[in-house]
């Protein structure tokens, strides 16, 4: 077996690796090549499972001895039973599946904590790009144009808190990250993170 | 069990070199095999190849199951058309069925027609060929007696089980049968049931061959002939379906075969035409009618999820081998739903499983073919299930295809 990426992560990805307790069962849902699952399974010693939806990515992780299964968010979840994992992971996925909450009620069903990292549409220079120029964001992060973006499901710091909320879904933890990668505060009401943060990570986990 | 079966007489040493290909045994002398339908048989022959060598604590067998029209001749030309093994280019040192570090087993399945006891080897009971009284034999018949071959090779755990179609399915038949002893399971471009549209192509295989009046209700062996056009027939129906449109279209188009115009006939104008009657016509020379009907039967049988309450789940309730499902995006006789319905429900028992599909436009087929994505997937994944296992790694540089 080879190391996927010489062993670096993606700032949001270290985050969350570091989140992770040794030796848990972990699912990373839109796992890609299998960076952080190869990631886990090195330095914590997790049981890690991946779903992807490229067979390229697929077969990349497989290849690298990860078990990765070709599927999606939208229709892969709902086999697994409750409780099967430790941590369900989606990074930087949930704006592109269809139904998002659906998604969110499988990954809080199927595992203990669900971790979650998106792009927030809220930032200043989302809102400045839509009020100024008139025409979709297209930034650093958001690099695709509104014809062709896998993204369908964009949502603000604040609108994924109110979902929280709405669902019940204690939130554990609550990381915001400038576009350097650098830690904002975060407070309950997103606050001043919604027009700062790039990009959101939350822990998450059904109320006891 | 695995102790006393190592101390039998008759098993080969682990690193006896001279373990040859192309082997026979006669199995169920000491324990009758009993069949789904009830019957029991007091002996079957296998006939069955080995490749590499078993290792000195046994860990590193792995079953390759062979799929309809298959046979054990895996990486050895075949002795009737002299072409080289099915999975030839996949089996030798360094590739992905790597010699250097596996003992690979392969066995002609209960009912084939290259060694093992089918329908046209003599019945004991009467001195004559079984031909339409040989027991109507299921997929998990085959896996029992394959479970027999691996208990008289001393083996406990087999490290792998592996196979395409058919074979595919007596993979999903042995983990779901013996999950102890199956480590790690790769069905590939298979299904846990034999679909609707798949039993009715095999009963127009069986029609063909039973309208041909060489086949004498089943007894041609006795009246000295052999239904060769029914059974070629049924080959090219069959052949139609292991293939895709486009691999049809690229390969032949509607090429003219060794002519510039149409003749206004019946003969094989279209190059597509010509290839079928020839595939058809060379499979009847290695392959028994009476075999074809009772296979394609077993294949028809099967399904896994109807044994277990009809919940598919339930066959893998508790398992802990590592399954690598594979299905090709332009196999429509195995088509990509049938193998994820395989993943979800070993997802629903929360199995260690791995799935792809394979882009390919060569159709079922594809899992005998060259495809480099399909090896390096499958070759990375039993690294990985290998070193789980404790096996070594892989020395040297691997080889894939020609």
């Amino acid at each position: 077996m080879m190391t996927l990426a010489n062993g670096s992560l993606r700032v949001d990805l270290k985050l969350i690796a570091e989140m992770v307790e040794p030796g848990a069962r972990v699912l990373d849902v839109g796992c890609g090549e299998g960076a952080l699952l190869d990631w886990l399974g090195r330095h914590r010693g997790v049981d890690g499972r991946g779903i992807e939806l490229s067979m390229e990515g697929v077969s990349a992780g497989v290849g690298h001895g990860l078990s990765v299964i070709q599927g999606d968010a939208d229709t892969d979840l709902k086999d697994y039973p409750s409780g099967a994992f430790d941590y369900v992971i989606l990074s930087q996925t949930l704006q592109a599946t269809h139904e998002p909450r659906k998604v969110l009620e499988n990954m809080l069903r199927i595992g203990r904590h669900a971790i979650v990292s998106f792009p927030n549409f809220g930032h200043w220079r989302v809102r400045a790009h839509l009020l100024f120029r008139g025409t979709m964001p297209v930034t650093d992060t958001l690099v695709h144009q509104w014809y062709d973006t896998p993204n369908i499901h964009f949502c603000t710091i604040r609108d994924f808190l109110d979902l929280c909320r709405e669902m019940n879904v204690r939130v554990e933890k609550a990381i915001a990250l400038d576009r350097d990668g650098r830690v904002l505060p975060l407070p309950r009401a997103a606050g001043i993170a919604n027009l700062f943060a790039d990009q959101a990570l939350f822990v998450l986990s059904r109320d006891a | 069990m695995i102790s006393d079966l190592m101390s039998a007489a008759d098993t080969p040493s682990p690193t006896d070199p001279a373990l040859a290909n192309d082997r026979r045994v006669e199995l169920g002398l000491d324990r009758p095999i009993r069949l789904d339908c009830g019957v029991e048989l007091a002996s079957v022959t296998v006939a069955y190849s080995t490749y590499g060598q078993l290792n000195a604590d046994r860990s590193n067998a792995i079953l390759i199951c062979h799929a309809l029209t298959g046979d054990h001749y895996v990486a050895d030309p075949h002795p009737i058309t002299g072409k080289p093994g099915w999975w030839a280019d996949l089996v030798g040192p360094g590739r992905l069925l790597d010699t250097d570090r596996y003992f690979l087993i392969c066995s002609n399945v209960l009912g084939g027609c290259m060694g093992t006891t089918g329908p046209a080897d003599i019945d004991p009971a009467t001195g004559r060929p079984w031909g339409l009284s040989f027991p109507v034999i299921t997929i998990g018949d085959m896996v029992e007696v394959q479970a027999r071959l691996i208990d008289h090779l001393g083996i406990g755990q087999l490290f792998c089980v592996i196979g395409g179609s058919m074979g595919g399915m007596q993979v999903l038949e042995w983990a779901h049968s013996h999950p102890d002893r199956v480590f790690a399971a790769i069905p590939i471009a298979s299904a846990a049931r034999h679909s609707a549209q798949n039993i009715a192509f095999n009963e127009v295989g069986r029609q063909a061959i039973m309208a041909d009046p060489d086949w004498c209700d089943g007894d041609y062996q006795s009246h000295g002939l052999r239904p060769k056009r029914g059974l070629a027939v049924a080959r090219m129906a069959a052949h139609i379906t292991y293939l895709s449109e486009p691999a049809l279209h690229q390969k032949f188009g509607r090429n003219l075969q060794n002519r510039d115009r149409f003749t206004y006939g019946f003969d094989a104008d279209f190059q597509v035409e010509s290839y079928l009657r020839h595939q058809g016509s060379t499979f009847v020379d290695r392959f028994d009618a009476n075999s074809y009907l009772f296979i394609t039967r077993a294949m028809d049988y099967f399904d896994l999820a109807a044994e277990n309450g009809g919940v598919l789940a339930n066959a893998f309730r508790g398992t802990r081998t590592r399954f690598c499902v594979v299905s090709f995006s332009s196999d429509w006789l195995f088509p990509t739903p049938e193998s994820r319905a395989v993943v979800h429900a070993l997802n629903a028992v929360a199995a260690n499983v791995s799935f792809v599909e394979i882009r390919s436009d060569k159709g079922h087929d594809a899992f005998l073919l060259d495809e480099p994505e399909f090896h390096a997937t499958l070759a990375g994944f039993l690294d990985g299930a290998a070193a789980h296992r404790g096996l070594p790694p892989s020395t040297g540089q691997r080889r894939y295809g020609r």
